[in-house]
């Protein structure tokens, strides 16, 4: 049976049919959909962690215990993942592994670009790479088989356009993979030097394997066209060149660790001139460079953002390769003629950034923190949003955590920052990896103030589950971690518990414990505008108090602007949160208008 | 599963564009559903994950023999279905020469709009209509004639509807496939309220 599915759905697919018993991971855009859709199957045991680390920990286990695993997670999940990872091809796999690597070349919801191709040559792991859904399903089944093979955890990398396009793939039956027995073997699992250095031995020899199984694996392989240009690509890269050079000779790459040094000089040997089109990294180019290879690619192809089929074919004409005219010859260029033949100056777009929603709980904190003027060290979540214009509560955001550790070292840089500081972070970025933040700010001996902004959700990627919320991603009911008792435990003194839509209320409590001298924690407590929808009335705007003073603007709510010199609300978007209610010093914006239905 | 239709595939790019929230993934959703009908090898791809935030969205599905690439060349997408004025603008050089778009009236102002920090632009339809074939179609009050507001989305897939190469039936029964059942009166007539526009 055929269906049209995305990467994500395949590789949960793949995941199914070929006998994959564990699936666990932490969500990331582009990565949150694999173990949703993995959960729905019958006969195995999905599960959210609360970070990379602990997934990659959980999913070496039961590989350990002999269950064939799926573990996955975002790019720079795999930052977080990278301990247990570079040891995992040490010991290597008893049931097969395969670790997602989601990456998100273009920046479409991540902090960074990089390029996880080096992950698998820096862990020493089998990496492979689709591109399509096709062959997301089978390289899921290709991976398990070589992680069992040769003893290795395999790295599937995908980007954006893999993950999040659908295109058909066939359906196949499950494959029941009995468990494979466990066997207590110490010198392969129990890593203590004498033991690591024989697996670092192993390892090679596995490794060396390994480079002759890249030469022969059915998903490398040339496909012989016009000899004056060979192409070398990888993932999705290679549908763009396809597309735009029909006739090419191409050398298409579905494992990309360890690279196949002898096809390579093949497929070299038997073309004129050799490019490489590859995203981001010049990853394959450098490995071709130092095989003596004579080969282009980053001089003419960017090492950054996305690439589209458009963007692969000018470089290409840059480079002076022909490229066919697509379809009609009409329309090969950005640039069109009108239907009067002249081409007009458009007027420009104002972007649509995304904003935190109407009735978002986040949005009061970050009100209160811009008008206190305090420095604001923030976190990954939709809360992100809060530091953009015309918001603009928040100072910085690096990576998953960094909120706490990075407001206690502003004061130990600059000890008047202490009481001017505050960290905020979300629920589940704090069970992620701000607790053990908190816990060296204790330690230590800080001064900080932390406001953990608790929606009860994992709101960014589309509201999964974690520790606090008393449910798993299974369905199943679990005890939820009680907050205000655990940050107390990690030896918070001050503790506190305020609804983020009480401005006044909150307003006094991050000024009291900003200004308390020793470590505390404010817990902002509502749940997600968009999980739990409270059934209030619009806001309406009295139009004679109204003085179009715009302070309402502040909020960037997106119910709210003003026209005609006066606000306005729109009652069809309003939850009649009440936070503008609170702002305007006028008393013009009042609670219950025409109920919105 | 595929009927076969006797006409050849034509190849066919549209770009579905909007704003989160707006139902361009059930758009683009049933669109897939009739074209598979139809035999024709998809390739449809979404930018979402900041979507539901009130971001633009984007929607390309590509129809065809065989489909490699899950993007649409820029000046290459034959039917630009916009969802909203301004994204029609902002996706606009994706539209091939000849190509046609279809304009949901609706206008949605961005937050640096309501903010007082930009500024939307003016004559956006006539700007449109200098580059392409456009069609206007206001999905939001035939909506709500049809007794619901959030099936524009489907008043606009009638209008793509009528201009592409697949059987009516096909996109009803596509529909069915896509939408629960109590909404599915409502949708079908959103749908041919859309298709009956020229």
């Amino acid at each position: 049976m055929k269906e049209l599915m995305t990467g994500n759905e395949a590789i949960a697919r793949g995941a199914y049919e070929h006998g994959v018993t564990v699936g666990v991971g932490y969500p990331g855009t582009p990565s949150t959909e694999i173990l949703e859709n993995f959960a729905r199957y019958p006969g195995i045991k999905a599960q959210w962690a609360p970070n990379e680390k602990v997934a990659l920990e959980v999913g070496m286990g039961a590989s350990l215990a002999g269950a064939r695993v799926l573990v996955t997670m975002k790019h720079v999940g795999v930052n977080v993942a990278a301990d247990p990872l570079m040891t995992a091809a040490y010991t290597g796999v008893n049931g097969g592994l395969v670790l997602v690597s989601a990456d998100d070349p273009g920046m479409h919801s991540s902090q960074n670009e990089q390029d996880n191709r080096f992950y698998a040559r820096f862990a020493r792991v089998p990496m492979f790479e689709p591109s399509d859904s096709q062959e997301a399903l089978d390289m899921v089944g290709l991976a398990l088989q070589v992680s069992e093979e040769f003893d290795l955890p395999v790295i599937l990398r995908t980007t954006t356009r893999v993950a999040h396009s659908q295109s058909m793939v066939e359906l196949k039956e499950r494959n029941e993979v009995p468990l494979r027995p466990y066997r207590k073997d110490t010198k392969k699992w129990l890593m203590v030097p004498a033991f690591g250095r024989l697996r670092r031995q192993a390892l090679e020899e596995r490794l060396q394997k390994l480079k002759a199984y890249t030469e022969t694996t059915p998903v490398n392989f040339i496909s012989w066209g016009d000899r004056r240009v060979g192409v070398i690509t990888s993932g999705i890269s290679y549908q763009y060149v396809r597309e735009v050079l029909p006739g090419a000779s191409i050398l298409k790459l579905g494992m990309t660790f360890p690279l196949p040094e002898g096809l390579i000089r093949q497929f070299a040997a038997g073309v004129e001139r050799l490019l490489v089109v590859e995203e981001l990294d010049p990853y394959i180019e450098e490995f071709v460079r130092g095989l003596g290879l004579e080969v282009t690619g980053k001089k003419i192809f960017p090492a950054w953002n996305e690439f589209t089929p458009g963007l692969v074919r000018r470089k290409l004409k840059e480079a002076g390769v022909p490229v066919p005219s697509p379809g009609d010859g009409e329309g090969t260029d950005a640039c069109l003629p009108g239907a009067d033949g002249q081409l007009e100056e458009l007027p420009p777009v104002p972007g649509r950034p995304p904003v935190l929603c109407p009735g978002c709980p986040h949005r009061g904190v970050f009100y209160v923190l811009r008008k206190l003027k305090l420095v604001v060290t923030g976190d990954i979540g939709c809360y992100t949003l809060g530091g953009l214009p015309p918001m603009e509560g928040m100072d910085s955001c690096v990576c998953m955590g960094a909120s706490i550790g990075m407001a206690h070292g502003c004061e130990l840089a600059d000890s008047s920052l202490a009481r001017r500081t505050v960290a905020v972070i979300g629920d589940s970025t704090f069970f992620h990896s701000g607790i053990t933040g908190l816990i060296h700010m204790v330690y230590n001996g800080g001064h900080g103030t932390v406001i953990i902004l608790d929606n009860r959700t994992t709101a960014m990627t589309g509201h999964q589950d974690h520790p606090g919320t008393g449910k798993t991603l299974m369905g199943e009911p679990a005890p939820a971690v009680d907050l205000e008792a655990l940050v107390r435990a990690l030896g918070v003194g001050r503790v506190r518990v305020v609804d983020p839509l009480d401005i006044a209320g909150l307003t006094q409590a991050i000024q009291e414990e900003a200004a308390a001298g020793a470590p505390s924690v404010i817990i902002a407590r509502r749940p997600c505008a968009l999980l739990q929808r409270e059934n209030r009335p619009p806001v309406r705007v009295d139009g004679e108090t109204c003085t179009g003073c715009k302070t309402c603007l502040k909020l960037s709510c997106p119910a709210i602007s003003v026209q005609d010199k006066k606000a306005a609300v729109d009652a069809i978007i309003c939850t009649g949160c009440g936070l503008c209610v609170q702002v305007c010093k006028f008393g013009a914006l009042k609670e219950g208008g025409e109920n919105n239905g | 599963m595929a009927e076969a239709t006797g006409a050849a595939l034509v190849p066919v790019d549209i770009l579905m564009v909007g704003v989160g929230g707006q139902g361009i993934i059930l758009a683009s959703k049933i669109l897939a559903h009739a074209a598979r009908t139809a035999g024709y090898d998809i390739k449809v791809s979404e930018i979402h994950g900041m979507a539901q935030r009130g971001g633009s969205v984007v929607t390309q599905v590509r129809l065809g023999e065989r489909v490699y690439s899950p993007l649409i060349p820029e000046g290459e997408a034959d039917i630009i279905l916009a969802f909203e004025q301004l994204e029609a603008l902002r996706w606009l050089e994706y539209v091939k020469g000849g190509g046609t778009i279809i304009v949901n009236s609706q206008v949605i102002y961005p937050v640096p709009v309501l903010a007082g920090m930009a500024q939307y632009p003016e004559n956006i339809i006539a700007h449109l209509s200098r580059r392409a074939h456009t069609l206007v179609v206001d999905a939001l009050d035939k909506a709500l004639e049809c007794g619901n507001a959030r099936a524009a989305n489907v008043v606009l897939l009638g209008s793509l509807a009528r201009r592409m190469p697949i059987p009516l039936s096909y996109w009803l029964s596509a529909i069915e496939d896509c939408v629960p059942a109590r909404y599915l009166e409502v949708n079908r007539a959103a749908f041919q309220s859309g298709y009956a526009l020229c």
